[in-house]
């Protein structure tokens, strides 16, 4: 069988997931998950080729520690999304919470709507692993702290607002943050700052936001056709001054 | 008659390293080496010889070694060495022992018996290095609390003056005389860098500094040495002196070796004259006169700055701190027996006075229980070595501290405790003008400002680790401190419980 | 008065709020559902409930819950309420036998009026008489003491506990609600939340850094911390700021999580001074560790997460209930389709106030009331 159905009402997380665990290793390659509310560590700990689809809102640490995946959530998400994921794609037809993408080291976040505090933490990039994630709306603060390699894209689609919070790319050292929209020079940590978009960058925007927009249903030209901002990491060795031996 | 005081230190020159580019003999104010040219030798008086280890320092070839005369009697636990000098040198003299800087003696520390708090898992510290960690505190009288107009956003309490530090480190008081012009500019350059405050002591504001003064606390003792008009307006706040923890209930030293030109200029008394502040104000014998002293203050100044009190910590801190409180005045500098001077009798440093740590606790527990702690902010003063020293300082209930020997020593100060005499080799303690040339205030000042910077640091670490982000939330914490090997009695005059609880 | 341990409680938790504004009755059983939604946040070894407007009959007297350990505080307390109140009922809490709940103390209510006081009085007389009781008699505690509305709390998962109390036969226009994790202390039933006085009820998740400094700054005044816990400490700081200070609830907020100093500067004068006035008076009063908190009284409650977001705080609104959950999936759980779901800004209050129709996210920018949708 190539398709399986989990009703998860009543279910506890553990339960919910044996069950998923199961279909997955006995080669169901599409499982639909009804009236989630709440479930925690979907996907947790999968591998393969398989693809999660939720309706309802997972609970904290949806696809933490996956590789490889998708899961597709047709509702808002919860906090510790994609924690420490090693791989996969994960879609959200809503906002998410809080820590999300924590120590990222491969595959792709794309959320349509808001995100919360500390998003895109700790986010490790290594040869051709690369991590993205993408948000449709805007990030609060403490977005990028302690990057270390991968993409974060912020779009503000349709938001008048700050796109961004303030506290943002502590600690950074690696990877590149854009931001569609305007940045103060004050929102920045002082561990990362502001660079000229070149067109390398806008090869992998494009490549980026295509992916993205194809998700959900947007206009790649209508995305791409306003300003972005580049934020980098001032040096790849911001706290070599700090101690004294 | 003949001396029998052996040597503090013998000198040991190395003759096949040195140069004999004579820098030792040009740089010790002591007049320790000669050279005597038939030997092409240098030779040395060890007698003069205080321990300042210039000669050590900038010997090129590194050819000095100063080492400490230790056999000279019979091995006595009770009557050691010191002792006997002590009274060799009264037997001879018939004088006051003088002595410079704090008390050296092995008193217990108690900060080295006080251990901080880390947060884990439950409550998680908070990473210093890339998030916010606020350690602006402001010094100065606080509102009981706060009054509105309506149920609108417009205040009606009116706050008191206050000064406001990003980082609760502060300059001492060490006066123009105690130490160089040249100290003095380096502690107000530091000062105005960092955004903190230094403080004229005793000695009056030097016309050099009023460029500085948004940065300086003036300080009114009981010499009143340059107080004037001028002097109050110009400084950022004012401080009354009544007491300091290296002599407690004795008055300020300043040996006429060192009133110069300069000196007699600032502090308006004849040149070469020895400069005694009276012990106590002679205004001031009971609380009501100090009250008035501070109105006066206020009212000279049209009430737009803080006016403060210093004392020393002995027995009945907290007493005295209550009345100060109720006297109207706005911050109180609490100095411990550790204290440094530029002079002071040996017997009243090393006896006179309590430790900082248990005057402090119990201040603050007083101030709280009469429920006046807002009126007053506490500035903990009296060897403050380290960041970790602060923290603990400002968890027993301090709003800030004083730095005064480690900011000398961090402009090169070596503690040979013979500021006294006025030859100081490092130009801090010494109004000799070829001495005090050797200190650069740019340089001094940039040493200044990377300790202050280096320790503000320290402090947002241990505040991170302690899961706090404002340093409001560390002050007169107690439960963030840990005694270690106190008795119980010492726990509760701390306040903190033992390490295991 | 606990002769337990004197260490300081600490414990991850989940809570939540729920408000009809305009005063509807909210029963019991939802607030159950929506607190036993978040089971994995707690480890079942405490939980509780604070109902407002769950006494209407008895509206205008003071609601004492208490909880005995001995027989004999209770003959000590009621003998301390017929020298100060007038007992206009005195009973037991009604309760179900529940398997899980072992040993429950005895719990008593009192619908009491103070004796020969002036109004203004009763409420001082009340936290008098509470403070006391905590702290000195042996063997009894007051859950609440404030009028039209009470505490329920024990250790256990929250949906034995609202089974052992009956939660489902009560209701009321506002609940608060929590499930804990407790690391110590697990078989003390008053280390559970709500914290109260008079009518100041507080759910909190997180851990106080600054409990100490909070301490001592409310003991100057009188109050006691007898409960073992640091959230007890916030119910204190809410009574000191707004009733005997009569500070405005928003200013009140502020003391407890005022923005960082880099954020005031950067405001109009007004708003600057403001703020800086609040943090140099009540600077002993900023909550600092990582928390979420929920805050009741008769008037409404105030939702509020620290300064940097450490703790999880989500809010939704459907006609004129509001909700303040740790997590949405518990909101979804008892309101499938809220009009309007957001996570409120770190270190803001949501206030939600009684029949004033004035839901305000307050931005210190702007710090007047304003009408949210």
């Amino acid at each position: 069988m190539d398709k399986a159905i989990i009703d998860a009402k009543g279910l506890r997380s553990i339960e919910l997931n044996r069950r998923i665990k199961d279909a997955v290793a006995s080669g169901v390659k599409e499982i639909l998950l009804k009236r989630v509310n709440g479930h925690r560590f979907i996907g947790t700990g999968i591998r393969g080729d398989v693809t999660i689809t939720i309706d309802g809102v997972p609970g904290n640490d949806l696809a933490a520690f996956m590789d490889g995946p998708t899961i597709i959530v047709n509702s808002n998400a919860q906090d510790h999304v994609c924690n420490t994921m090693s791989n996969g794609t994960v879609i959200i037809h809503g906002d998410a919470g809080d820590v999300l993408g924590y120590s990222m080291q491969n595959g792709k976040l794309y959320i349509r709507g808001d995100v919360g505090y500390r998003v895109g933490v700790h986010l490790k990039a290594y040869r051709d692993k690369k991590p993205v994630i993408i948000v449709g709306g805007t990030a609060k603060d403490f977005l990028g702290e302690y990057m270390a390699g991968g993409v974060l894209i912020i779009l503000g689609l349709g938001v008048n607002e700050r796109v961004v919070g303030n506290f943002i790319g502590t600690g950074m050292h690696g990877g590149v943050i854009y931001i569609r929209g305007s940045v103060e020079k004050h929102q920045i940590a002082k561990e990362a700052t502001f660079s000229e978009i070149t067109n390398e960058d806008e090869k992998i925007l494009e490549t980026c936001l295509k992916d993205y927009c194809s998700h959900f249903d947007l206009d790649l030209d209508e995305v791409m056709n306003t300003k972005f901002v580049k934020i980098v990491p001032a040096s790849y060795r911001p706290y070599g001054k700090m101690y004294v031996y | 008659m003949s001396s029998f005081i052996p040597p503090e230190f013998i000198i040991k020159w190395n003759a096949k390293k040195c140069t004999r580019c004579l820098t030792c003999i040009k740089q010790c104010s002591f007049e320790v080496f000669s050279y005597i040219e038939e030997n092409d030798a240098i030779i040395s008086d060890n007698s003069k010889c205080v321990g300042c280890y210039r000669c050590v320092a900038l010997c090129p070839a590194k050819a000095l070694i100063v080492k400490k005369n230790s056999d000279v009697f019979k091995s006595n636990h009770y009557w050691t060495p010191d002792v006997i000098k002590n009274i060799y040198k009264q037997a001879e003299s018939g004088g006051v022992l003088l002595t410079g800087m704090g008390c050296d003696k092995p008193y217990p520390i108690y900060w080295d018996h006080m251990l901080l708090n880390a947060s884990q898992v439950t409550n998680p510290s908070i990473d210093p290095i890339r998030e916010p960690i606020e350690l602006k505190t402001y010094i100065g009288r606080k509102p009981d609390r706060l009054e509105f107009r309506d149920d609108d956003i417009e205040l009606r309490t009116t706050i008191a003056p206050q000064l406001e530090v990003d980082t609760p480190i502060l300059f001492a008081a060490m006066s123009y005389g105690a130490i160089s012009i040249n100290a003095l500019k380096a502690l107000a350059m530091a000062a105005e860098q960092v955004g903190t405050y230094c403080n004229t002591g005793e000695g009056g504001l030097p016309q050099d500094l009023y460029e500085y003064s948004k940065n300086i606390i003036v300080q009114v003792a009981s010499g009143r040495f340059g107080v004037d008009l001028d002097y109050l307006s110009t400084g950022a706040a004012i401080e009354i002196k009544i007491g300091q923890g290296a002599k407690p209930g004795i008055g300020g030293h300043l040996p006429g070796e060192k009133v110069t030109e300069a000196i007699s200029r600032t502090r308006k008394i004849p040149i070469g004259t020895d400069a005694l502040s009276p012990a106590p104000h002679h205004d001031i014998y009971s609380i009501e006169d100090l009250k008035q002293l501070i109105d006066a203050l206020k009212e000279a100044t049209d009430y737009s700055k803080p006016v403060g009190v210093k004392i020393a910590a002995v027995h009945n801190s907290p007493a005295i701190a209550s009345g100060v409180a109720r006297a109207g005045a706005d911050f109180i500098v609490i100095d411990g027996f550790r204290g440094g001077t530029g002079a002071a009798p040996l017997v009243i440093r090393d006896h006179v006075g309590i430790p900082l740590e248990f005057a402090l606790a119990a201040v603050d527990d007083r101030l709280r229980e009469e429920g006046i702690r807002n009126q007053i902010s506490i500035i903990a003063s009296g060897g403050i070595r380290c960041s970790a020293d602060v923290a603990k300082a400002i968890a027993l209930g301090a709003d800030a501290v004083y730095i005064g020997t480690a900011a000398l020593i961090a402009m090169g100060c070596h503690m040979c405790q013979k500021c006294y005499t006025g030859k100081c080799n490092w130009g801090i303690a010494t109004q000799d003008p070829s001495l005090v040339e050797r200190l650069n205030p740019k340089i001094a000042a940039k040493r200044l400002v990377n300790l202050l910077n280096a320790w503000t640091l320290e402090l947002k670490e241990i505040l991170g680790a302690m899961g706090m982000n404002s340093i409001e939330s560390l002050r007169g914490n107690r439960l963030q401190l840990r005694g270690i090997g106190l008795s119980d009695k010492e726990l509760e005059i701390l306040g903190i419980l033992p390490a295991g609880r | 008065m606990c002769s337990k341990a004197i260490e300081k409680d600490i414990s991850a938790c989940g809570l939540c709020g729920i408000i009809n504004e305009e005063g509807f009755s909210i029963d019991g059983e939802t607030v159950l559902r929506f607190i036993s939604a978040m089971n994995e946040r707690g480890n079942g070894l405490g939980a509780g409930f604070a109902g407002y407007g769950i006494y209407p009959e008895y509206r205008n007297y003071y609601a004492l819950h208490l909880m005995y350990y001995h027989h004999r505080s209770r003959e000590t307390v009621e003998q301390l309420i017929d020298e100060n109140f007038e007992m206009e009922v005195s009973e037991r809490i009604p309760t179900k036998r529940v398997i899980s709940i072992n040993n429950p103390p005895e719990l008593w209510r009192y619908f009491l009026k103070p004796k020969n006081c002036p109004d203004m009085m009763g409420d001082e007389l009340v936290v008098n008489f509470v403070t006391y009781v905590n702290a000195f008699v042996d063997g009894a505690f007051v859950m609440s003491s404030g009028k039209n509305m009470g505490v329920f709390k024990a250790v256990g998962s929250p949906k034995d506990v609202g089974e052992f109390y009956r939660i489902d036969e009560y209701e009321g226009y506002m609940w608060l609600a929590h499930t804990r994790f407790p690391t110590n202390t697990p078989g003390w039933w008053g280390g559970a939340h709500p914290f109260n006085l008079l009518d100041f009820s507080v759910v909190h998740n997180g851990e106080l850094s600054s409990y100490g400094t909070n301490r001592r700054y409310v003991e100057n005044f009188g109050y006691k911390c007898s409960l073992l816990t640091d959230s007890e400490v916030l119910v204190y700081l809410a009574d000191l700021l707004t009733r005997r200070h009569k500070l405005p609830i928003h200013i009140a907020a502020f003391a407890l999580a005022p923005p960082f100093w880099e954020q005031i500067s950067q405001l109009p004068k007004k708003e600057r001074e403001l703020l800086k006035a609040i943090r140099l008076t009540y600077g002993s009063a900023l909550a600092n560790g990582p928390f979420t908190m929920i805050l009741g009284f008769s008037g409404g409650m105030i939702g509020l997460s620290d300064r940097i977001k450490l703790r999880p705080l989500v809010a939704a609104r459907k006609n004129s209930t509001l909700y303040l959950a740790s997590e949405e999936a518990a909101i979804r759980e008892i309101c499938e389709k809220p009009e309007k779901i957001w996570r409120p800004v770190a270190g803001k209050p949501v206030i939600c106030l009684l029949r004033r129709k004035l839901n305000v996210e307050l931005y210190p920018a702007r710090i007047h009331y304003q009408m949210e949708c």
